[in-house]
């Protein structure tokens, strides 16, 4: 079709490339604002690319080639080459653990000249194709609980190596393409036990375990008195009521204990305790803290990054301090406040009403991404859509919720906002290889 | 397409989620204030920009108040870990203990986190150890520089009062002036009264400061900024050479000389001894200083020449007359006669008078007959005009307070004293209404008893008198650079003429005090060549009851024809005649002030007048008694240290938390600070004013007084 159509422009949304384009520049502003230091030469450090908003601009510039280069690609293409993609994903994955390089705490970037790698940022790509490639197939029955064992494989193998290189942010945004399972039909039930188990896990953290023991067990109680009738009739139901109860007070006294004392690492326990304002009660080494050490180790703990980012998006009030008068972003209150942290910048300068209008235009690039995703006639194409969708989506949820306080801190950058050089092309790859398939709409890929 | 409802639930998810953290948003940014003070807490820094304090010249434009600078050593309590404390005791010359001491004060004063004074003032010696090891004690101490005033005369300390750091009081009292605790602002003297003008106007500086406090500019620009405002010089009417001069006359005496420009009102000199060296309160060790001289006997903090008050003795005589001429109860030609005492009150003991005789009116002053004014008074008192003692007693008043005496004059000099007219409400309460008279008072009519005025007041009576009736209210401070902003001086531009009285009548006066020069009282005081009128007064007072010897009164004007100064001097308990000490003194200062010079005649007698000790006996006694007391607080103090120096070595040395929590038990028993507004204690120091000695007196005011 498209050796037919030479025009490239030809069946592109533009309503996506305009929203692309506004993102990336509100981007390069908020680094600009938080980078530039009064009295710089703007001009001359943006051509030497000495600066991070010059780098970005740079980046910027190495995405939009990219993303003609896709524009010009087939879209055959994609669907043919996503095994391999996806093998190729792997490969680097795994190369990361001789080769990678020590930058701050992680152990996810392979050092390649000047640039660092992050193959972590960039497998989503593959893992997106990979799975609409594996839910496209015309074997695959997504009915049958062994292709959803498969597509869940497929999904957490990734995530796996991405646990062990210590990056649990980048880790869990492949649990967000549960998000398009769930649309190919994943049953409800799953998604269901999914939050009632985050539930759990909240109430865990947040009431002591023997208060929920017993109230668990009084919904035990209480649900086997309501239906006393069916049991009788059905011996069955008390079974697994009692299995059910069982499993939730394991999961509330040994699971959950068991995986923040020895899965997860201190800091992480740490960050989540801090969430809900509370110490971690699993720390090993257990000193008796004076009052003045305690409140010296919150000021200078993970709770001191969400502190100072919520006065600075706080003290923008309603229609923000303007671009260079956001103190807090501009004067290094604010850790990480280009890459993860960098929503405080514009909700420092431009207020609430900036924030609005920034989160709309993401609620306006998820919707749309939806509905190109049903308008497409091929499973491969709306399988991959939603895939972008749901990276999309966990990312601005789980950055944005970081930064106003109600998530833990996870550090996972804003799309298109935050400075990185890999996850700006990543999600540049992902949108404009939605924007390719999409073009090609009326074609069945396989 | 199966499965397409689910579209819309993964729809509502993203839209619910984005809504819940547009809430949190909300709740941020819309309905919670708290943030933007936090945020500008956490960003700006609000410096304050001292201005320098303006500086005091005298009337011939000399500085008598400068600024030099001086060093303070500033800790900050929470950076001392692994200081070299040991070290920095052995700079500072001090122990340990001392060291731990000062460092909880600090912390009391200020919190551990912001920089307190750990030495004021280095001396030195100190700032030059100090400045070269500074480096060792990176981050706890540094130097600052702080201005402070200098006393190129090292005179007048009393008219130029002191600084003194704000306390709670004081930042009460002018919550609205802008002071902050540490601040430096004048307590007593000029510097108190010409605050507002000298300290200028404090600028304030807006910075911007990144996480780690350090300074990235400023703040919007600097738009916000206020800039400072150099404090306004003070041009004073003080002849600063005659004020040295006085000082020195007035040394190992008590007592205290002002002196006056009758034309304009401004205070030439204001002595009051015993005074101190005003450099004294400013260096390194200014809180020990001034307690120093808070305790001492002899009150030197004490500006007597408006904060005490005497019975004005003879010099009272002057004013007697002017009551009576315009009273019309004598003219010039009234004679009375001595027979050598005062009958007039029958029964009651006579007062005595030394040159029995008959005297005319400027005769009477001359020779200061006592019977002459008793007579003058009681005519008045007695005036068939007035239908009662009451009334006649109060158009008296209204005399003395036309004169200045009875209510503060409004000089430029805190702590001013009213001195006492006695009105008829006191006396009815004293004895009741109608049960007393003229001659209950009688002594009144001779500057005795119920009557006090302040040195000041006294002067300000002598300008009346050579400016034949009118003064401008006495004052130091002549002008303030720029304009007077805040109107200080205006109640000094305004002549006083309280009430209208023919020249005559002060021609008759000014004859008697010229003859009392040239053939009176005071006639061994004469200067060639300057017509001075002048009038004697020997005081009698008493301290609980017990007779001390006499103050030597002194009140004059010269030149005669045109009067450039008037002067009055008092010297206490010096047991003579206002003749002996004070009237020379009066002559030496006119001297010094009309000619410049001593003249040779003179010498002798001014050095022996310098050299003369005239501390009374009671305050000798004090000073050795508190010197015995000293001595042996400080044999004890040693015995202490000893013991203590033996402990401590036993001792380990304690943590700097220990002593953080130790601060706050420590908060309440506060070593007492000294601030200016404490004014000294006046309980069982021997006091000029002797308030008991009128209770005495008024119980017998019949009392024979040897006036000469």
């Amino acid at each position: 079709m498209s050796q037919r159509n030479p025009a490239i422009s030809k069946g592109i949304d533009w309503s996506l490339a305009g929203i692309y384009l506004l993102l990336v520049a509100i981007g390069l502003t908020a680094i600009f604002a938080a980078t530039y230091k009064e009295g710089e030469p703007v001009i001359q450090s943006f051509l030497r690319f000495k600066t991070d908003y010059s780098k970005q601009f740079f980046f910027f510039v190495i995405g939009a080639a990219l993303a003609l280069f896709v524009l010009l690609t087939d879209s055959k293409f994609f669907a043919a080459t996503a095994n391999l993609g996806y093998v190729i994903g792997i490969v680097a994955l795994l190369l990361v653990f001789p080769f990678h390089s020590d930058v701050k705490g992680t152990k996810s970037i392979i050092k390649m000249g000047a640039f660092n790698f992050q193959p972590a940022e960039f497998c989503k790509i593959f893992v997106a194709l990979a799975l609409a490639k594996y839910l496209s197939r015309p074997e695959t029955d997504f009915s049958k609980i062994r292709s959803q064992l498969v597509a869940a494989a497929i999904v957490m193998f990734p995530a796996a190596l991405t646990i062990l290189q210590s990056e649990t942010g980048l880790a869990l945004v492949f649990f967000s393409f549960f998000i398009v399972m769930y649309r190919e039909g994943l049953p409800s039930i799953i998604l269901l036990v999914g939050f009632a188990i985050a539930a759990l896990i909240v109430a865990t953290i947040v009431i002591p375990p023997n208060t929920l023991a017993i109230i668990l067990t009084t919904i035990a109680a209480g649900i086997i008195y309501v239906y006393q009738r069916q049991i009788k009739r059905n011996r069955g139901l008390l079974l697994g009521i009692v299995v059910l109860w069982i499993v939730c007070v394991g999961i509330q006294r040994f699971a959950v204990p068991y995986i923040f004392k020895n899965v997860l690492q201190k800091h992480q326990v740490e960050r989540i305790y801090d969430l809900f304002g509370k110490d971690n009660p699993y720390e090993t080494k257990k000193i008796e803290l004076t009052a003045e050490d305690a409140k010296k180790k919150k000021e200078s703990g993970t709770s001191y990054n969400v502190r100072q980012s919520k006065i600075a998006i706080g003290s923008g009030r309603v229609f923000g301090k303007g671009l260079l008068n956001a103190t807090q972003t501009r004067y290094d209150f604010v850790p990480e406040q280009r890459t993860d942290f960098i929503f405080c910048t514009v909700g420092e300068g431009f207020g609430f009403a900036g924030s609005i209008v920034l989160l709309g235009l993401y609620l306006f690039l998820l919707f749309r991404i939806v509905t190109i995703a049903e308008r497409q006639r091929s499973t491969f194409s709306r399988c991959y859509a939603y895939g972008v969708a749901s990276v999309f989506f966990f990312h601005i949820a789980i950055n944005m919720a970081m930064t106003v306080g109600l998530a833990p801190v996870i550090g996972i950058p804003l799309p298109f906002i935050s400075y990185g050089g890999t996850s700006l092309l990543t999600f540049t790859m992902m949108l404009f290889i939605l924007i390719r398939l999409d073009a090609d709409r009326q074609m069945v890929l396989r | 397409m199966f499965n397409q409802s689910r579209s819309r639930i993964i729809r509502l998810i993203f839209l619910v989620v984005i809504l819940v953290i547009t809430g949190q948003l909300f709740y941020l940014q819309v309905v919670s204030g708290k943030f933007r003070q936090m945020a500008d807490e956490n960003a700006i820094l609000r410096k304050t920009i001292y201005p320098p304090r303006g500086l005091v010249f005298d009337r011939h434009k000399k500085a008598i108040v400068n600024n030099t600078l001086t060093h303070d050593l500033m800790v900050t309590p929470a950076h001392l870990k692994g200081i070299d404390t040991f070290f920095l005791c052995r700079l500072m010359e001090i122990d340990t203990a001392e060291f731990r001491d000062r460092v909880i004060t600090a912390i009391i004063k200020n919190s551990s986190q912001k920089p307190s004074v750990f030495e004021a003032s280095l001396s030195p010696q100190k700032y030059a150890r100090i400045q070269e090891n500074l480096w060792r004690f990176e981050k706890a101490f540094y130097v600052q520089e702080r201005p402070i005033r200098s006393y190129p005369y090292d005179a007048g300390a009393n008219i130029f009062g002191y600084l003194g750091e704000v306390d709670t009081t004081y930042l009460k009292k002018y919550a609205d002036e802008g002071y902050v605790s540490g601040d430096y602002a004048g307590m007593t003297g000029l510097e108190a009264n010409y605050e507002k003008a000298l300290m200028g106007q404090r600028g304030v500086q807006y910075l911007i400061k990144d996480n780690f406090s350090r300074i990235q500019g400023p703040y919007e620009g600097g738009a916000m900024d206020v800039e400072a405002v150099a404090g306004s010089n003070l041009y004073t009417s003080i002849d600063i050479v005659l004020q040295q001069f006085g000082e020195k006359l007035l040394t190992n005496k008590v007592g205290s000389i002002v002196a006056i420009d009758p034309k304009t009102g401004g205070i030439l000199a204001m002595v009051s001894s015993p005074t101190y060296n005003p450099g004294y309160l400013t260096g390194t060790e200014r809180r020990k200083h001034f307690s120093e001289l808070y305790t001492d006997p002899r009150l030197p903090l004490l500006n007597r020449a408006v904060n005490a008050s005497y019975p004005p003795g003879s010099t009272f005589k002057t004013l007697q007359a002017l009551v009576g001429l315009a009273e019309g109860v004598i003219t010039t030609k009234t004679t009375f006669s001595c027979s050598g005492a005062f009958y007039g009150c029958g029964s009651a003991r006579p007062m005595g008078c030394l040159d029995p005789g008959t005297f005319y009116l400027s005769s009477g002053i001359t020779h200061s007959c006592n019977t002459y004014f008793a007579n003058v008074m009681q005519r008045v008192i007695n005036n068939p005009r007035y239908p009662s003692v009451d009334s006649s007693l109060r158009a008296w008043n209204n005399y003395m307070s036309a004169f200045g005496l009875g209510h503060k004059l409004g000089v430029d000099v805190p702590t001013e004293q009213k001195g006492m007219i006695p009105t008829p409400e006191f006396f009815n309460k004293q004895y009741g209404a109608g049960k007393w008279g003229f001659c209950t008072f009688r002594s009144v009519s001779i500057g005795q008893g119920e009557v006090t005025a302040t040195p000041l007041q006294v002067a300000n009576e002598m300008a009346y008198i050579a400016n034949k009736g009118w003064y401008y209210i006495p004052h130091i401070g002549d002008s303030i650079e720029g304009e007077d902003k805040f109107g200080l001086l205006e109640k000094f531009r305004q002549r006083i003429v309280p009430i209208n009285m023919p020249d005559s009548i002060f021609e008759v006066v000014h004859d008697g005090m010229q003859g009392v020069m040239e053939s009176g009282t005071g006639r061994g005081s004469r200067v060639e060549g300057i017509t001075i009128c002048g009038k004697t007064g020997t005081v009698e007072n008493y301290y609980r009851g017990v007779k001390q010897p006499n103050h030597s009164f002194f009140a004059a004007f010269a030149p005669r024809e045109n009067p450039k100064i008037a002067i009055m001097c008092v010297v206490e308990n010096s047991g003579r005649f206002g003749g002996t000490y004070a009237a020379p003194i009066v002559s030496l200062m006119i001297q010094k002030y009309i000619n410049d010079t001593i003249s040779a005649k003179w010498k002798p007698r001014m050095e022996s007048i310098i050299s003369t000790n005239l501390i009374p006996k009671m305050m000798l006694d004090k000073m050795r008694q508190r010197d015995s007391i000293r001595r042996v607080r400080e044999e004890e103090r040693e015995l202490k240290t000893d013991l203590k120096n033996i402990r401590d070595t036993l001792q380990s040395e304690d943590n700097l938390t220990e002593t953080e929590a130790k601060a706050g038990n420590r908060k309440e028993n506060k070593p007492p600070k000294d601030t200016g507004n404490k004014k000294p204690e006046r309980k069982d120091i021997l006091q000029p004013d002797t308030l008991k000695k009128r209770m005495v007196h008024s119980r017998d005011t019949a009392k024979t007084d040897k006036n000469q």
